[in-house]
């Protein structure tokens, strides 16, 4: 009886707290659960969208607009030859175990990323680099072998974040970074817990006390638990489908930004017919990207006409370049020698987007008269070793989540069998230039020729449909990073 | 009784060994490699080759095989290849989900289908019979994800009475961990109750047209003592069979109810660790599923001994 009274007594005094004291907690949902908890050895994109930017930092950050921001590195310098970066650090920044951060710490996370031993999934960020040296603790001086003209942008990557030589090992499952949450608990297959790091070195920047990211795969049990409340934010639902419903609902905010994810259907363009470029620009010509992305996507994500993401500030419009048009797929199938037909397949991997995008390619190949069959793969662990490594396909179908990964292009070894002079010209000539201007005329150039030579079908851009509670703001509309950046997240009345 | 225990012991063994085997040269033939799914596409040669020295995937098939059955025997199950952190941990960590789940749904379908089917049985062809009927054809047909979707549907979104999936973990208390299980118990227990339903009726009626029944109402007993103290107890017996079935098919089947209400349980850890083969707790994990089914069918036959005196007595 006493306890009764006492629990009403609390739920009165509960109800009488002042309601304007703004939430400061924030669950947040993801799709997939990350396989460990450090970017710096291994791929998954669910690792940097929990730790990017909230447990871990880099000498540099990639910001909401894509732009390169000082982060650990309060400033830099860059020799005019390009090869020497000065860094100066941030000076009084503490891990989360207690360690102080300095010069030395940059060079072990560098080193240990570039070791032989290195698991590093981006080993190639850290090729150029020649040497690195210490001077003091707060100053870092990276040398290059060679100028690297996207050097500072991809040490803004998670690959590139800085942890201790004290607890880098146990990093997969036991995060130390000196970022403004640090780890608090991880029940496997549910949920990653994060608190506020009361030592952060930027004192007030976050707002909120704890995160929590929880892991829902099921595209309607996400939907369900943005319903019923049980998660204040999913920032990347899988479910089209209902976005639209859920714009209509004045409790939620909506966004259908991007990704850096470019859905292509890439071609074997060693193999025939695809050697011919009349096919290739054929088949573009015959695929409608709209209606596609009307039946694949609901008609959330925006058409590309080349492999660049609209995230960039280096982004320029191809989608005209070879726009939708039957008449001409069929003269130029019939100029290339098919002019009676042609029986292509494409492997199809299991996700949505991928199948659907498969169903509407076929049917709107057909109208120019090529017979697209659709063989099912399993992404990644088949589709790695069938399409990717050992090159057995025609077409196949995926997002490319890396950003700024438009040298893919370039690389003789990668799953298209492409090869064009004029292209890995363009590219190299863009990552050895650091003026930002030139060099982003050499990215436009790249894509202007991707566009018009087609290796791949370029369909759309993966959106990123965010959808929060309506009290809920700061959070990012696009993803120019694989990232879940909560440093500015707030709760308002 | 010792004898028999003894017998299935040695049997089980067999058979899990059997079944390692298969399970490994399963996974030796199935395409997908690990280290290129954790280091996605743009990883180099050198570093692929650094993560499959660090995980021990270079060595050869047979070292690898007897590594793996010499570690079981010691009770060392492995390390993930993913989470990187002992399988016994994470596998404990989803049975204190998947266990309670599996119990809860069979106990809600043995409460449900032993009184409907015994109702049904004695009330042939009456009224309660054809809605007992209804009710496991319906049940029969509609798949329990299904069920589960419409649960969360009306209980969590709209009454707000359950939280609509996930799992807070027995840390958080007693109350919110069972209340996280009870929608999803249901939504696996209905089908397997509904099953367990026409097969309680029809043991049931097999029993009730016996010459033993028709002797005790002849000497006078009366209907339900008849039929609780003389035709339940032998219906049982096929009910048992069934039951030891159904755990079996809850504790590994239950993947696509846990999909649905995002449970972190055991059938969600082996399609996890199958999409990003995780070889070392496919193997695990599949192995464990094998030794439960035996050990269900073990308590099954033990159950038979407590159910029909006869038996007993044989062995």
């Amino acid at each position: 009886m006493l306890k009764r009274s006492l629990a009403a007594a609390l739920l009165v005094t509960a109800s009488l707290v002042p309601a304007h004291a703004a939430k400061t907690t924030l669950v947040l949902g993801m799709a997939v659960e990350p396989p460990g908890l450090d970017p710096t050895v291994a791929a998954p994109v669910a690792i940097r969208e929990v730790t990017y930017a909230n447990l871990y930092e880099g000498l540099v950050r990639i910001d909401r607009e894509g732009k390169v921001q000082p982060l650990l590195a309060k400033s830099w310098e860059v020799a005019p030859d390009g090869l020497t970066y000065t860094f100066r650090l941030q000076t009084g920044v503490k891990f989360h175990d207690g360690t102080a951060f300095d010069s030395a710490d940059v060079k072990f996370a560098f080193d240990r990323a570039r070791a032989p031993t290195s698991t590093n999934a981006q080993k190639q960020i850290f090729a150029p680099i020649d040497a690195i040296e210490t001077p003091d603790p707060a100053t870092v001086v990276i040398k290059l072998k060679e100028p690297s003209g996207n050097f500072l942008y991809y040490l803004g990557w998670g690959d590139a974040s800085i942890v201790a030589p004290e607890t880098a090992e146990n990093n997969k499952a036991n995060p130390v970074g000196t970022g403004p949450f640090k780890f608090k608990a991880w029940n496997r297959g549910d949920r990653v817990e994060l608190v506020r790091n009361a030592d952060y070195w930027q004192p007030g920047k976050v707002k909120l006390d704890s995160v929590t990211f929880r892991f829902i795969n099921d595209p309607q049990a996400q939907v369900a638990a943005v319903r019923a409340g049980d998660v204040d934010a999913f920032p990347n639902i899988g479910a089209p489908e209902l976005f639209a419903d859920l714009k209509k609902d004045s409790r939620f905010t909506a966004v259908a930004g991007n990704t850096e994810g470019e859905i292509v259907a890439g071609l074997n363009n060693a193999k025939k017919p695809f050697d011919d470029v009349r096919v290739r620009r054929a088949l573009m010509h015959a695929i409608d990207r709209k209606t596609l992305i009307e039946g694949a996507y609901s008609g959330f994500g925006q058409p590309i006409g080349t492999h660049f993401s609209p995230n960039h500030p280096a982004f320029t419009d191809q989608t005209k370049a070879i726009p939708f048009d039957q008449a001409k797929a069929k003269a130029l199938l019939q100029e290339a020698g098919y002019g009676n037909g042609l029986s292509l397949t494409i492997k199809s991997p299991q996700m949505a987007y991928a199948s659907r995008s498969a169903e509407l390619m076929a049917a709107m190949l057909s109208e120019v008269g090529v017979e697209l069959k659709i063989v099912p793969t399993e992404f990644p662990a088949k589709w790695i070793e069938e399409v990717f490594r050992n090159k057995d396909f025609d077409m196949t179908i995926v997002a490319h989540a890396e950003p700024l990964d438009v040298d893919i292009y370039a690389r003789d070894t990668y799953y298209f069998n492409y090869k064009n002079e004029k292209l890995k010209a363009a590219v190299a000539a863009a990552s050895k230039t650091p003026d930002e201007k030139a060099r982003f005329a050499q990215y436009a150039e790249a894509q202007k020729i991707l566009a018009e030579d087609v290796p791949a079908l370029f369909l759309f851009q993966l959106p990123k449909l965010g959808v929060w509670n309506a009290k809920l703001k700061g959070l990012w509309e696009n993803t120019p990073i694989p990232s879940n950046d909560v440093t500015e997240a707030y709760w308002v009345d | 009784m010792l004898r028999l225990i003894a017998s299935r012991t040695a049997s089980l063994l067999v058979t899990l060994l059997a079944v390692s085997a298969a399970i490994f040269l399963i996974l030796e033939v199935l395409p997908g490699d690990p280290a290129a799914i954790m280091l996605g596409t743009a990883a180099r040669e050198d570093t692929l080759a650094a993560l499959r020295l660090e995980l021990g995937l270079d060595r050869p098939a047979p070292e690898r095989y007897l590594a793996w059955i010499g570690g079981m025997l010691r009770g060392d199950f492995g390390i993930s290849l993913t989470y990187r952190m002992p399988v016994s941990t994470l596998i404990a960590e989803r049975l204190a989900v998947t266990i309670p789940l599996s119990l809860l749904a069979i106990l809600i379908s043995t409460l449900i289908a032993i009184p409907l089917g015994v109702l049904a049985a004695a009330r042939r062809d009456g009224a309660a019979d054809r809605a007992v009927l209804v009710f496991s054809q319906v049940g029969v047909a509609v798949p329990n994800f299904w069920i589960g979707i419409l649960f969360i549907l009306l209980f969590a979104t709209g009454l707000g009475w359950f939280p609509a999936g996930g799992f807070p973990g027995w840390q958080a208390g007693f109350g919110p961990a069972l209340k996280a299980l009870v929608l999803p118990a249901f939504a696996l227990a209905l089908p397997q109750a509904a099953v367990l339903t026409r097969v309680t009726r029809s043991a049931t009626l097999d029993v009730i047209g016996a010459d033993f029944v028709r002797t005790a109402r002849a000497k006078g007993v009366p209907a339900g003592q008849t039929l609780r103290r003389h035709v339940v107890p032998n219906a049982l017996i096929p009910v048992a069979t069934i039951l030891g079935l159904q755990l079996s098919f809850v504790f590994g089947g239950a993947i696509l109810v846990e999909n649905v209400f995002n449970l972190p349980g055991l059938g969600r850890l082996a399609f996890q660790a199958l999409a990003q083969r995780d070889l070392v707790v496919i193997k695990d994990v599949v192995l464990l599923f094998a030794a439960i089914v035996i050990a269900v069918n073990f308590l099954v036959d033990i159950a038979y001994l407590v159910l029909d005196p006869r038996l007993r007595s044989r062995a």
